[in-house]
C-alpha cells in the first residue's frame, strides 16, 4: 500500500483555505475508501472530506479550528509499518506557513480530497516563491509574472483587479496602481467601547462575495432587461397543484425554475458563457438558486433543471435550500452553474437587478408577485403580476436576445400548463 | 501648379519611422502619400544602418581572413579594397531602398519626391523637380528624422572633416583618422577603417568609450580595440580642427593630433527646421518636437514619430512609434511604445546590445540589485567559433526578479538581447528565463546562464 497524503481539497472554484471543523477519525483509526474523515469548512459550505484509500489515519497534521490553503498536506494515511517520515518531512511545521511551501503541484480541482501519494514518496518540490505559488492556486487570474510577485509583496488580492494589458492582463501598473489606491485592509478590530461604530470580521462567505461581485460588476458589462409577468394562471395551477394529495409542495420559485430552464432550451444563446476568445454555449441548463443566509447569501445549483419536471424541482432546490442554511452543501453543488435566479419575492421586492456570477451569461431577479389593478377589456380588475429583471453579459448577448428569452419565460409562466408537458 | 492632393494621411520623410506608418496606415485602410526629397528608406537604409553593417560585414571577413590560420588555413596574397567595399554597401543600401518603394506601390501609397513644408494644419506644399504639390490630408505624420551635429566652431565639410554621411560614401580608406565622439557611430566606423588598416584615433569627452552602455562593458570594448591598435583617448575635449599636417590638425586639452580626416560623430539633430512647424506653433523640448504617448504633437492632428520626436534616436524606436501613430490615425486604440524595453545595439567587434538600466544606474535606485554576469569563454558555442571574447550581464531587481537591464557584448550579441525584450514586454522575471529551456549549443545559453548566475544558480561558471 502506498502512503496516501490527505490534502486539503478544494471544493469550490473560489476556495483559496479551508478550516478543519472536526477529524472524524482518530489518529490509529483505520480508514477505508469513502468514509468520511473530517468536516472541513469552506467559504460558502460546511464539507464531509472523504477518504480515498485505505490504510490508518497515522498523522494528524491541522487541528480543529485551524486553517490550511487547499492542497496543504493536512494527515496521512498509511500501512502501519509504513514510513511515512519523508512525507511529513516535506509538510510544513505549522499551518502559518504552509502558503509559503505550498506544493506548486497542489491539486488544482479535487473532487478528491484525498490524493495517493505519487510512489515512491518524493521530498515535495523546493520551495517556490511565495507569489508565484500562491498565483498558480488561485487559478485563473490572468497577470504578468511580475504583477503576481508584486501583489505577492504588497498584499495587492490579483482578483480584485481589473488588468490593463492585453486582453485584459494585469500588469505591473495596475497592481501598483491598487498598492497605492487601496493599502490592504488592516485586520478587523473588535467593538471598543466608546467608539460609535463596530468592524464585524468577514465570515468566510462574505469575503467571497465581497471578492467575487466586484470581479463581475466591474468587468461583466450588464445590461438589464425587465418584464412583468401575469402569474394569475400561474398561481392558480400552483394552487391546483398543492391540492393534490401525495405531491410534493411547489412554490412560485419552482414555476420559475421550470420556466427558466425550459427557455434557456430555447434560447442556448443565453445559457452561455464568455470565454475571452469565444463564447461557450451550454448544452444543459444547470440553475443557480440564490438562497439568502444570515451571513451572505450561497446559490446551489440544480443540475440538469430542464430535464426535471415541476415535482424534482421543487424536491431537489428545497432539499438543495435547506442544506445550504445548514452549510452541508457538497462540492458539487456549489459551481458549475449555467444560468441563475435571484428571487427576492418574498421580501415584498418590487423589482430589483442582480449581479452575474461569472462565467455564467445572466441572471434572472425575480421580484414579489403582487395583486394590481390591472386592464381588463375596458374596464379595470385586480390580476397577479410579477416583475423580472434579466441581467445580461453583452458580451455574450445582446438586449434583443435577452429580451426574447424573457418573452419565453413570460409565455411558459402565462399559460403555465406549458411548463408540465 | 497641379490640383491637390487629397488623402486621409500625409506623412513628410520616409525612413523606417515614416515608411512603417505609412505601410501600417494603408493597411488599416487610409490613403497615404509620403513625401520623400532622397530615396525612401531614409538615413537608415540608405546612409545609416544598412550600408554600415554591409561595410562592417567587410570588416568582420577581413578579419576572419586574417585570422585563417587560428582555423588551420592559410591564404596568402589578401588583398582587400576598400572601394569595392563601400560599392558592395551601395548596392545593399540600393537593393533595400528598392524594397521599400515596392511595399509603397504593393500598399497604394503615393510617393511624392521633393521637400515637405506644413501650410496649414492639414496641408503639405511639396516642392519637388517638377514644381509644386499641394497635400491636403486629414492628418499629417512628421518623420524627418536627424542629421549630424557638429562641434561649435568646427564645420563638417565632408572631405576632411567628415560625419557618418561622408564616411559611408566615400570609397577611400584615410591613411589616418581621428574619431570625434565614441559612441555607436563612432566606434562603427573606427571598427571598419581600422580593420582596413586606417590608423584610428578615437576621442570621447566623456570618461569611457560607449558611455551610455554598462561600465563593464565599455571596459572590455576598450581593451579589445586598443589590443587591434586603435588608439583610445577618454575625457578628451577637442577645442578646434584646422587644417594642416597629413590633412588636418585635431587641438584637444591633450594635446595636439594629427590625420588625414576627422571623423565627426558627436551625435545627431532632429531636423525640425524648414517645416513649418514654427507658424504652427508645434512646440519643441530640448530641439525635438514634443508628442503625446500616441504620438501627437501640440496640434492635434499633426503627429511626428522618430528621430525628430526624441531619443533614443533608434530606427526600431522610430518603426515601433511609427506604427503607434499609424494606429491611432486610423482610429485605432494601440499600446504606447515602452521607451523602457527599446534594445539598443552597436555593430562593431565584439557586438554591443544593452536594454534597460546599467548596473550603476540601478544601484542608484532604493531597491537591492542582483546582478549575473557570464562571460563567452564558458560557452561552448562561443569557444566553437573562435569568439569569446564578451559576456551577457544581467541585472534584476532582487525582490521581484524583475529584469532591470540586460548587457551583452561579444558575438551575436544584438540577436541574444531580444529574450530578454520579449521577456520584459511580458512582465517576465528572472524565473521565466529560466524556466525557457534554451538550445544546446547555442550563444543564447549564456543569456540563460548570466540569468541563472543572477538568481545565484549558474551551472556552467
Amino acid at each position: 500500500m502506498a502512503v496516501s497524503r490527505v490534502v486539503m481539497p478544494k471544493l469550490s472554484e473560489a476556495m483559496e483555505t479551508g478550516k478543519l471543523i472536526k477529524w472524524l477519525k482518530g489518529e490509529g483509526d483505520r480508514v477505508n475508501g469513502g468514509d468520511i474523515l473530517a468536516e472541513v469548512e469552506t467559504d460558502k459550505a460546511d464539507v464531509e472530506m472523504e477518504a480515498f484509500g485505505a490504510g490508518v489515519l497515522r498523522k494528524v497534521l491541522l487541528q480543529p479550528g485551524e486553517q490550511a490553503p487547499v492542497g496543504t498536506l493536512i494527515a496521512v494515511i498509511a500501512e502501519p509499518d509504513e514510513d511515512i517520515s519523508a512525507v511529513l518531512a516535506a509538510a510544513p511545521s505549522t499551518p502559518a506557513t504552509a502558503a509559503a511551501v505550498l506544493p506548486r503541484s497542489a491539486p488544482a480541482v479535487a473532487p478528491r480530497p484525498v490524493a495517493p501519494a505519487p510512489r515512491p514518496v518524493a521530498p515535495a518540490p523546493a520551495p517556490q516563491p511565495v507569489a508565484a505559488v500562491a498565483a498558480a492556486s488561485r487559478g485563473r487570474v490572468k497577470a504578468s509574472p511580475l504583477a503576481k510577485k508584486i501583489a505577492a509583496q504588497s498584499g495587492v488580492d490579483l482578483r480584485l483587479i481589473q488588468g490593463s494589458g492585453p486582453g485584459g492582463r494585469i500588469v505591473r501598473r495596475d497592481v501598483e496602481a491598487a498598492a497605492t489606491a487601496a493599502p490592504a485592509a488592516a485586520p478587523a478590530r473588535a467593538a471598543t467601547p466608546g467608539v460609535g461604530y463596530e468592524d464585524r470580521p468577514l465570515t468566510p462567505m462574505r469575503a467571497i462575495i465581497a471578492r467575487q461581485m466586484p470581479l463581475s460588476k466591474a468587468p461583466v458589462p450588464h445590461f438589464y432587461v425587465t418584464s412583468e409577468i401575469a402569474m394569475d394562471r400561474a398561481w392558480d395551477l400552483r394552487e391546483a397543484l398543492n391540492a393534490l394529495e401525495g405531491q410534493p409542495k411547489i412554490s412560485v420559485n419552482d414555476l420559475i425554475v421550470r420556466a427558466c430552464a425550459l427557455a434557456l432550451l430555447e434560447h442556448p444563446g443565453v445559457n452561455a458563457s464568455f470565454r475571452g476568445e469565444s463564447i461557450r454555449v451550454h448544452h444543459r441548463a444547470h440553475l443557480g438558486i440564490a438562497v439568502a443566509l444570515d451571513e451572505g447569501l450561497i446559490t446551489p445549483v440544480l443540475r440538469d433543471a430542464d430535464g426535471k419536471s415541476l415535482a424534482q424541482i421543487a424536491v431537489e432546490s428545497r432539499e438543495l435550500a435547506e442544506r445550504a442554511r445548514h452549510r452541508k452543501l457538497r462540492a458539487t453543488e456549489l459551481s458549475g452553474a449555467t444560468f441563475s435566479i435571484s428571487n427576492l419575492g418574498m421580501l415584498d421586492v418590487d423589482e430589483f437587478s442582480a449581479i452575474i456570477n461569472p462565467p455564467e451569461g445572466a441572471i434572472l431577479a425575480v421580484g414579489s408577485v403582487r395583486r394590481i389593478p390591472v386592464v381588463v377589456g375596458d374596464g379595470l380588475g385586480v390580476g397577479r403580476r410579477m416583475r423580472v429583471t434579466l441581467s445580461c453579459d453583452h458580451r455574450v448577448m445582446d438586449g434583443a436576445m435577452g429580451a426574447r428569452f424573457l418573452q419565453s419565460v413570460k409565455r411558459l409562466l402565462e399559460e403555465p400548463l406549458r411548463l408540465l408537458v | 501648379m497641379p490640383d491637390a492632393l487629397k488623402v486621409d494621411l500625409a506623412i513628410v520623410g520616409t525612413g523606417p519611422g515614416g515608411y512603417v506608418a505609412a505601410i501600417r496606415a494603408a493597411q488599416l485602410g487610409l490613403t497615404v502619400a509620403a513625401v520623400e526629397d532622397d530615396r525612401p528608406g531614409g538615413v537608415c537604409l540608405n546612409w545609416g544602418c544598412i550600408p554600415t553593417k554591409a561595410l562592417l560585414r567587410n570588416a568582420e571577413v577581413l578579419s576572419l581572413v586574417n585570422h585563417a590560420s587560428d582555423f588551420g588555413i592559410h591564404v596568402s596574397g589578401v588583398e582587400a579594397d576598400y572601394a569595392e567595399a563601400v560599392r558592395r554597401s551601395r548596392r545593399v543600401a540600393d537593393r533595400m531602398a528598392k524594397g521599400v518603394e515596392f511595399l509603397f506601390r504593393k500598399n497604394r501609397i503615393t510617393l511624392v519626391p521633393g521637400r515637405g513644408t506644413l501650410t496649414s494644419r492639414g496641408t503639405v506644399e511639396v516642392a519637388g523637380q517638377d514644381g509644386l504639390q499641394t497635400i491636403e490630408a486629414r492628418a499629417v505624420l512628421l518623420a524627418t528624422g536627424s542629421e549630424p551635429k557638429s562641434l561649435p566652431g568646427i564645420a563638417i565639410d565632408e572631405r576632411r572633416v567628415i560625419s557618418s554621411n561622408g564616411a559611408v560614401r566615400q570609397e577611400r580608406a584615410p591613411r589616418s583618422l581621428v574619431v570625434i565622439g565614441a559612441g555607436a557611430v563612432g566606434v562603427e566606423f573606427a571598427d571598419v577603417y581600422a580593420a582596413y588598416g586606417t590608423r584610428v584615433t578615437l576621442l570621447e569627452v566623456l570618461p569611457r568609450v560607449v558611455p551610455i552602455e554598462d561600465e563593464e562593458v565599455s571596459a572590455l570594448l576598450a581593451r579589445v580595440f586598443s589590443s587591434r591598435g586603435i588608439e583610445i583617448k577618454t575625457g578628451a575635449r577637442v577645442a578646434g580642427v584646422r587644417p594642416g599636417g597629413a590633412g588636418v590638425i585635431v587641438e584637444t586639452d591633450g594635446g595636439k593630433l594629427e590625420a588625414e580626416q576627422v571623423l565627426m560623430a558627436v551625435g545627431r539633430a532632429a531636423k525640425v527646421r524648414g517645416l513649418g512647424l514654427e507658424a504652427l506653433g508645434v512646440a519643441l523640448d530640448r530641439g525635438f518636437v514634443k508628442v503625446s504617448p500616441l504620438m501627437e504633437t501640440s496640434v492635434t492632428g499633426l503627429y511626428a514619430i522618430g528621430d525628430m520626436a526624441g531619443p533614443p534616436l533608434l530606427a526600431h524606436k522610430a518603426m515601433a512609434e511609427g506604427v503607434v501613430a499609424a494606429e491611432a490615425i486610423a482610429g485605432r486604440t494601440p499600446r504606447p511604445v515602452d521607451y523602457t524595453s527599446v534594445p539598443s545595439c552597436t555593430y562593431c567587434r565584439p557586438q554591443i546590445a544593452s536594454l534597460g538600466l546599467t548596473e550603476a544606474k540601478a544601484r542608484e535606485g532604493k531597491r537591492e540589485v542582483s546582478v549575473g554576469k557570464f562571460p563567452f569563454t564558458a560557452s561552448g558555442k562561443a569557444v566553437a567559433l573562435g569568439e569569446t571574447e564578451g559576456f551577457v550581464k544581467v541585472v534584476a531587481d532582487t525582490a521581484t526578479g524583475e529584469i532591470l537591464g540586460v548587457h551583452i557584448v561579444g558575438p551575436e550579441a544584438t540577436e541574444i538581447i531580444h529574450e530578454f525584450a520579449v521577456g520584459r514586454t511580458l512582465e517576465g522575471t528572472l524565473e521565466e528565463i529560466v524556466h525557457t529551456i534554451h538550445a544546446h549549443p547555442t550563444l543564447s545559453e549564456a543569456a540563460l546562464e548570466a540569468t541563472l548566475a543572477a538568481l545565484g544558480q549558474a551551472i556552467h561558471i
